[in-house]
């Protein structure tokens, strides 16, 4: 992606689309039939040549999918999926594995021409491996080399079920449980693909790690896996981008995440998320289902960071298990709803270790005829001396349509505890926008302009290739919210 | 048997000694479906996530209290504000006592609920405000449905009550568990302006249970300051569900001052339908041992141009609880609404715990809403400034546990309540210092 994006380049663009990534890459896909059962989910452990004890696992996950049923009680309203109308696998009917690029489909060269991901100009942007996800199978991953020589292992985690079972099978579960929600609980019978990462002790991973994820073949529901494992002392960056092609029928993603670090270790997740959200009458749309969730040992640190702008339906609350002491926990947010869009987000901070720290900084901006909702928990336990918590969140209303909501949970129970939660709702000033005209920015400019003031303590804490997309997405998820 | 199935049994005894021919009764019938539908609410439900009622259901109350019972006004005298004159509505185990009462029927009507149910020159304002400002949830709809006595207070056009009013329940322990269920209605017309003091007592260590609901209407640029002071003893519980519907340019203020009791609960709604209304809402917990107080306050900004004002502290200690919970909802229309929220919380103990969950649901654009709150300690470096000052830890305690709950005090503007809740503040915290410094 050129980063001499001006706002020139955005007035053009603004006039031109609809959804910039609607498009739709025609790649043979083997489909499974529609429908979910015990065959199925043994059907796509075999399919992914899984060991035993993964299948098993799987089933287990299924057995208590079967009992459950889906939360209601999120501040958002939709047509439930019929979870026996998708089909749960797919992969891209080409060859399994690629040695180089010259090997991948053309068609899905293109994809990422388009995206603006190409891998060629990946290769050259130094610091960026690609580990490109299309549907479900992994097809191609650069720069493993150079992670390979620091020990770090980066790869889809049906290749880790694998070549790391160990490892695998040591962390998978622990952080998410299977019986943890009703969509973790379908996304570990089905889970088709996702990305493993493994850092060992001390080590600094060089580079920004990324995937990129895409929802490519119509009626199947993607079901990721992402486990990111940093042993004691090391760092990593870890970022997740994601697009979807138009389409009216409404698509299910049920993702899980987990990140475990060990003592001392660092985990930073940055997450740009551009699902199709639907079109200006609200039809179609990706629904965002996602259980994110880390666990912090002993002076470990992880932080969140996402721009959530994407989806018809989002419900997602990255959180962060402060287990031991001195462990930090950070989540910086901006949710952006246009149209009939619908986020409830926000995230868990759960205090258990002593000298705990965590941060909550949430940004909801809301245009159209949008609800956007901030929930969120701070819960510090009676083990959690000299607990922190400070907590921030604002709203900003376009328009009189939309609808902004907070529903924060505290809970101390340790008199130790200091615990700070503030709140604003609040619309762009008059008084801005014409101190803005006055100065020959128009109204458009001048909205983009405010939002990202308003936004610029989250868009700060991304990485630099990140930001840049981020601050264009922002734009764009607000056209036409100016009335 | 249980205490549901024994109200909805006892319903059919308390028709017999109500007029069911009247139109209050076929809002009696009503509520007491919705209460048989939906049971005593548990912590299944969202509102009450963090309070349970199964420590106070389970005593076996009796509904109605067999006799009458007298106490002497030299006894309980220090229940009252008896430094300033006051209109006084005393009721004993639920029956109106007229001998510690004083009320009124001159130019305004200062007096009894039953009555006004049974009087037919009442029964247009019956008829218009009886039931229309609480909601349906289960535990008014049981007040409801036993609605027959508690204070009824009409203020006409233009007329500032002279002195407050207060609304004082006793409990003697003649029976050895007693559910309470006053019903009040407080009627205030245009531009008139009356304070109100509510209390309720028991006298012995017998469990009593106080489901009360408490209407109030505010008419245009009507002036209403309420207190609500709640220092009972450990043995008794109070549900107390308040709902104060405004209309424009009028004032309303409730402060809730909760001491006392086993486990309270403070159910508190405005609604403004009006413009250019003003809603405060304070408060001060200060608890200790195995106590629970939980205010759940909403207010509802339906109109433009109104403003609301909450502000609640609380101070835990031992093994208490609290909870708070505050939403504040902004239709679409109700543009430049102004509404604050803060919630502070002091936690002295490290078996005390508090939930806090301060809810904003705002549809309009044009607003300022903004809710802050906090969970701490004393500070430290304040404390050492003191005690190098020679002040003992626990008196410097008590002075910054009184300096962070003043600001709620501030706002009361009856002297004799400020000096008896600072008196209280200080019992409360062990200390015999005056905090007039």
């Amino acid at each position: 992606m050129s980063n001499k994006y001006t706002e020139d380049d955005l007035r053009e663009e603004l006039k031109t689309k609809e959804y910039e990534y609607g498009f739709y890459t025609d790649i043979e896909s083997e489909t499974f039939p529609v429908g979910l059962n015990e065959d199925i989910v043994r059907a796509i452990s075999k399919k992914k040549e899984e060991p035993e004890w993964m299948t098993e696992w799987r089933l287990e996950a299924f057995k208590v999918w079967k009992e459950m049923t889906e939360p209601e009680w999120a501040n958002v309203h939709y047509e439930k999926p019929n979870f026996q109308g998708i089909s749960y696998y797919s992969a891209p009917n080409s060859k399994p594995k690629y040695d180089s690029l010259d090997e991948v489909d053309p068609e899905l060269l293109a994809t990422f021409e388009k995206l603006g991901i190409s891998l060629d100009e990946q290769k050259k942007l130094a610091g960026v491996a690609m580990d490109v996800v299309v549907d479900s199978v992994s097809v191609a991953t650069t720069f493993k080399k150079t992670l390979a020589e620091k020990g770090i292992i980066f790869m889809s985690i049906s290749e880790a079920i694998k070549e790391h079972p160990e490892l695998v099978r040591k962390h998978i579960g622990t952080v998410v449980p299977q019986k943890d929600n009703f969509y973790a609980a379908l996304n570990s019978a089905v889970f088709s693909d996702g990305s493993f990462c493994y850092i060992p002790k001390g080590v600094r991973c060089p580079m920004e790690l990324s995937t990129y994820f895409r929802i490519n073949q119509a009626g199947t529901g993607q079901f990721e896996r992402t486990l990111v494992i940093a042993d004691e002392g090391s760092y990593v960056s870890y970022l997740e981008g994601c697009t979807a092609p138009s389409r009216d029928e409404n698509q299910l993603h049920a993702a899980v995440v987990e990140l475990i670090a060990l003592d001392d270790a660092e985990i930073k997740y940055s997450t740009v998320q551009n699902w199709y959200p639907g079109n200006a009458e609200g039809k179609g749309g990706v629904y965002n289902f996602v259980t994110k969730r880390g666990l912090c040992e002993t002076s470990a640190k992880i932080s969140w960071t996402q721009v959530e702008t994407g989806s018809a339906v989002t419900w997602k609350y990255p959180s962060c298990i402060l287990k031991g002491d001195n462990s930090v926990g950070e989540f910086y947010s901006i949710a952006v709803t246009n149209n009939y869009q619908q986020a409830d987000t926000g995230t868990k901070m759960i205090h258990l270790g002593k000298n705990t720290k965590s941060t909550i900084i949430s940004k909801g901006i809301s245009a159209g005829k949008s609800q956007n909702s901030y929930r969120g928990l701070v819960q510090i336990s009676s083990r959690a001396d000299n607990a922190r918590n400070f907590s921030q969140c604002d709203s900003l209303l376009m328009g009189n349509e939309c609808g902004a909501h907070t529903f924060p949970y505290i809970e101390a129970k340790n008199k130790s505890a200091q615990i700070e939660h503030e709140a604003t709702t609040s619309k762009i000033g008059e008084d801005q926008i014409f101190y803005c005209n006055q100065r020959g920015i128009d109204t458009e400019k001048a909205i983009a302009l405010i939002v990202n003031g308003f936004s610029k303590e989250v868009l700060n804490k991304l990485p630099m290739e990140f930001a840049v997309e981020a601050q264009k997405l922002l734009e764009i998820s607000l056209e036409g919210s100016v009335g | 048997m249980d205490l549901k199935d024994k109200l909805v049994s006892s319903f059919i005894a308390f028709e017999n000694m109500v007029d069911v021919e009247s139109a209050v009764h076929d809002v009696r019938s009503e509520a007491i479906k919705t209460f048989e539908d939906e049971g005593f609410p548990s912590k299944r439900d969202e509102d009450w996530k963090y309070t349970s009622l199964n420590s106070v259901l389970k005593h076996d109350y009796s509904v109605f209290p067999k006799q009458e019972n007298a106490i002497e006004y030299s006894d309980v005298k220090k229940y009252f504000i008896h430094d300033i004159d006051t209109y006084k509505i005393v009721f004993i185990d639920g029956k109106y006592s007229s001998h510690l009462s004083q009320t009124t029927h001159d130019s305004m009507d200062v007096c009894l609920m039953s009555s006004a149910l049974a009087k037919p020159k009442y029964r247009l304002i019956i008829e218009n405000y009886f039931n229309k400002a609480a909601d349906k949830n289960s535990l008014s709809s049981l007040n409801t449905a036993f609605s027959q006595e508690g204070a009824y207070i009409h203020i006409p056009k233009n007329k500032v009550v002279e002195k407050p009013i207060q609304i004082i329940h006793f409990s003697t322990g003649n029976e050895s568990a007693l559910m309470l269920q006053p019903r009040n209605l407080i009627v205030v017309d245009e531009n008139s302006h009356v304070q109100i003091i509510e209390r309720h007592q028991s006298l012995t260590q017998n469990p009593v249970l106080t489901n009360s609901v408490t209407e109030v209407f505010t008419n245009k640029r009507a002036i209403v300051d309420y207190y609500k002071i709640q220092n009972d003893r450990q043995s008794a519980s109070l549900i107390d569900n308040t709902f104060i519907k405004q209309k424009r340019e009028s004032h309303a203020s409730v402060h809730t001052f909760s001491f006392g009791g086993q486990l309270t609960r403070n159910n508190l709604n405005f609604y403004q339908n009006g413009e250019r209304i003003d809603s405060t809402l304070k408060g001060v917990t200060i608890i200790g041992d195995k106590q629970h107080v939980d205010h759940n306050t909403l207010v509802h900004h339906i109109e433009p141009n109104c403003e609301s004002h909450q502000d609640y502290k609380g101070i835990f200690g031992d093994k208490s609880t609290g909870v708070f919970n505050g939403k504040v909802i902004v239709d679409k229309i109700a543009q430049k609404t102004n509404a604050f929220q803060a919630n502070n919380n002091i936690l002295l103990s490290d078996k005390a715990s508090i939930n806090t969950k301060p809810q904003l649901e705002i549809f309009a654009d044009d607003v300022k809403c903004s809710h802050g709150c906090t969970i701490g300690q004393l500070d430290d470096s304040a404390m050492f400034y003191m005690r190098s000052r020679g002040i003992p830890e626990k008196e410097a305690k008590a002075l910054l546990m009184f300096a962070f709950s003043n600001n709620v005090l501030d706002s009361v503007k009856i002297p004799e309540i400020k000096r008896r809740i600072t008196k209280l503040i200080a019992n409360k915290l062990g200390v015999s210092i005056g905090f007039d410094l």
